[in-house]
């Protein structure tokens, strides 16, 4: 039970998973093709965020050698989640610029972007 | 109905995740320990670079960052493939209205200094926060800035691949060096040099510099492609 009780932890974590869980309730129960796109890139800041709070070390400095820092390795943060994070942010910009190019193409070829006046992709 | 499902879902999902994280702890030593301490201490003694985060990214992860860069070369292939249209007429842009004499002097007095702070930025991507994809990413929105601005300012497409390609070229043929002198794909070949100073960490200048051109480049043909799209 002691675990609910930290603040920090409640508000880190907290909010990054709340970031995922709108994301995909936006990707979820929204009509528009550009708020489901949305969602998704919402649900990808939530992950990268959950993913450089578990590197956080507490007390801890960036995990460059500046000059002044060349001692401080044991206090370093993780840097490890942050490289994964910068090769996610790409992939993710990359996800979210072919699926708004998608979403223009089902826009010139139906006229609208309501996935409910689109017949063909009802579920 | 169906939102009432999706938010019963999402909350037991969600209080799951929060459960497992909340397990895990905020902020405490929670990863294999030697992992971290190996990569902290082998990128400040073998290869003298102060950004730990760029020598993993570039270095130790260098493939994966071929993998990425290849990822961001489809994605611009990809939206050029999808938003292709046979008539293109630049100029025309329906969508955009005219700027106004003030937005047009301050974007033209801005993009040089945004070119610049690009290129500082991926230039020291080994010694302070930043790389090539930030750098990159800057100089593209420096092309935005005109693209919104002037309607009638284009970007040549042939100098925009001709770019890419040579940086990618030189970012593959880096790691091939690598490999036929090292042994092993990306492996350093260059002097390390000092640490802290411009010169360092051997090739992980160079291919930050190429990876830099790559994302300006790829960026500006993205932004270009969609703003060109009217209808």
């Amino acid at each position: 039970m002691e675990k609910y009780l930290n603040i920090l932890n409640i508000a880190i974590y907290g909010s990054a998973v709340l970031l995922m869980l709108i994301g995909l309730y936006g990707a979820l129960t929204k009509k528009s093709l550009i708020k489901i796109v949305l969602g998704l890139s919402i649900l990808d800041s939530g992950v990268h965020l959950l993913m450089i709070a578990i590197g956080y070390l507490k007390d801890g400095t960036a995990p460059i050698f500046s000059p002044g820092n060349e001692d401080k390795m044991n206090i370093m943060v993780d840097p490890i989640p942050q490289a994964l994070v910068l090769t996610a942010i790409v992939i993710g910009f990359g996800v979210t610029a072919v699926a708004l190019s998608l979403v223009i193409r089902l826009y010139r070829h139906h006229n609208t972007l309501r996935i409910d006046e689109i017949k063909k992709l009802k579920w | 109905m169906k939102k009432v499902i999706v938010l019963i879902s999402l909350g037991i999902l969600g209080f799951y995740l929060i459960d497992i994280f909340l397990g895990i702890g905020f902020g405490v030593q929670h990863f294999t320990a030697g992992v971290k301490d190996l990569y902290l201490s082998n990128s400040k003694d073998t290869l003298k670079v102060s950004n730990v985060v760029t020598a993993i990214v570039v270095n130790f992860r260098g493939f994966d960052t071929l993998g990425e860069v290849t990822v961001l070369f489809l994605a611009s292939t990809a939206l050029g493939g999808i938003l292709y249209k046979k008539r293109h007429h630049v100029g025309e842009r329906s969508v955009l209205f005219p700027a106004s004499r003030v937005v047009m002097s301050g974007a033209k007095l801005l993009f040089p200094s945004i070119v610049l702070l690009g290129a500082y930025v991926f230039i020291h991507g080994h010694l302070s926060p930043g790389g090539g994809f930030q750098g990159g990413t800057i100089i593209a929105t420096g092309f935005l800035l005109m693209l919104l601005t002037y309607r009638n300012y284009s970007v040549s497409h042939n100098r925009l691949v001709y770019f890419e390609s040579l940086a990618g070229i030189l970012f593959v043929s880096i790691g091939l060096v690598g490999y036929f002198s090292k042994g092993s794909f990306l492996e350093n070949v260059l002097p390390v040099g000092n640490m802290n100073e411009l010169f360092s960490g051997g090739v992980i200048g160079i291919i930050y510099i190429a990876v830099g051109f790559k994302v300006a480049a790829e960026l500006t043909g993205i932004i270009y492609t969609v703003l060109h799209e009217k209808d």
